[in-house]
């Protein structure tokens, strides 16, 4: 379906994910609407944002109908961001710490 | 585009076609180079707004005054009653639907249906520009109630710093995003892609390839927008 890179996919499939992708930012919007908090209020977010991000990426992108070589190259080095993103809550929970012991008040 | 033998019908799938597409002494990526280039440009740009969006982590949980509640500072008032992130969501729904709309557009661009193409991405286009319209209403009323990059009247000084700076990166994808729009819609329009035409700039000539490149940019700033709307607005 996606040789010499053309990628040609039926209306049913874009409208789908279209419609999926509504649905999703309806329920995002809605955990802000009924007010939730803390760990289920991060979690939903969290949720409901991967779910988009991997629909656009997958289907309108096209990633799926993809040769695992760009698939690999596009997705895996993202992964050292994650990295980043641990190292950085250690580094502000550690100065969040310091300001509370030496500056608050 | 001539590669004799590579990744025809008959190259292996998965973990080994990966293996044979660096190890065969050929062209690595089946797509057209404008494509490929264009994913390695996005991989940059992913890295750009992660760090933005990690500062501004960094930023708000280190922090000891307390963060604006965004669910009210982006209130709007509608019939007497403050409606909780109103805008956003507005402007969610038109990303959401121009990337849809510019979906459509490549898979019509593929099919040569050159109408159904040039209003699918003027269609686009327009999508887009009221978002940066929306987007310019929204720093205008925050800037009228006193937002700033070094304060504001609700909480943490940084808010101000890291909301420009985030939402102003994405508005100028986004406008640039529709100016790119609007000059491939000329060249479907004047069937500058049916001809293989080369463009005015680069001598490029004109695909219909070049329609999915274009769709990949604006899939990735909407892309962008859903984890900026998870992270700033929502969290």
């Amino acid at each position: 379906m996606a040789s010499e890179g053309h990628q040609q996919h039926p209306l049913r499939v874009y409208l789908w994910i279209w419609f999926l992708l509504f649905v999703l930012s309806v329920f995002s919007y809605l955990v802000d609407y009924v007010g939730m908090e803390g760990y289920l209020k991060w979690t939903l977010i969290t949720l409901f944002m991967l779910m988009k991000a991997g629909l656009i990426i997958a289907v309108f992108m096209h990633m799926v109908w993809e040769r695992l070589a760009i698939i690999s190259v596009v997705l895996v080095p993202p992964g050292v961001l994650l990295f980043l993103m641990g190292l950085m809550m250690l580094e502000s929970n550690h100065t969040l710490v310091m300001r509370l012991t030496f500056f608050a008040n | 585009m001539a590669n004799p033998g590579s990744h025809g019908p008959g190259s292996p799938e998965g973990v080994r076609g990966l293996v044979s597409d660096w190890s065969s002494d050929r062209r690595v990526f089946n797509v057209p180079w404008g494509k490929a280039m264009m994913w390695i440009f996005l991989l940059s740009d992913i890295f750009i707004f992660a760090c933005f969006l990690v500062g501004y982590m960094t930023m708000r949980m280190s922090t000891t005054d307390t963060w604006p509640d965004a669910s009210e500072v982006f209130a709007l008032h509608v019939g007497g009653q403050q409606v909780p992130l109103l805008l956003i969501a507005i402007m969610t729904f038109i990303l959401i639907s121009s990337s849809g709309t510019m979906a459509l557009a490549v898979k019509y661009g593929y099919e040569k249906n050159r109408r159904m193409t040039a209003v699918l991405l003027i269609l686009t286009a327009l999508l887009g520009a009221s978002f940066v319209g929306l987007q310019a209403f929204e720093w205008t009323k925050l800037i009228e109630e006193g937002v700033r990059p070094w304060g504001n009247p609700w909480g943490t000084a940084q808010f101000g710093a890291a909301f420009f700076l985030i939402t102003g990166f994405h508005g100028t994808h986004v406008s640039f995003g529709v100016l790119f729009l609007v000059i491939m819609a000329v060249k479907v329009v004047r069937g500058a892609l049916d001809d293989q035409r080369p463009g005015f700039l680069t001598g490029r000539k004109g695909r219909y390839e070049m329609v999915e490149t274009l769709g990949l940019y604006w899939h990735f700033v909407d892309l962008v927008w859903v984890f900026i709307f998870a992270f700033f607005y929502l969290w």
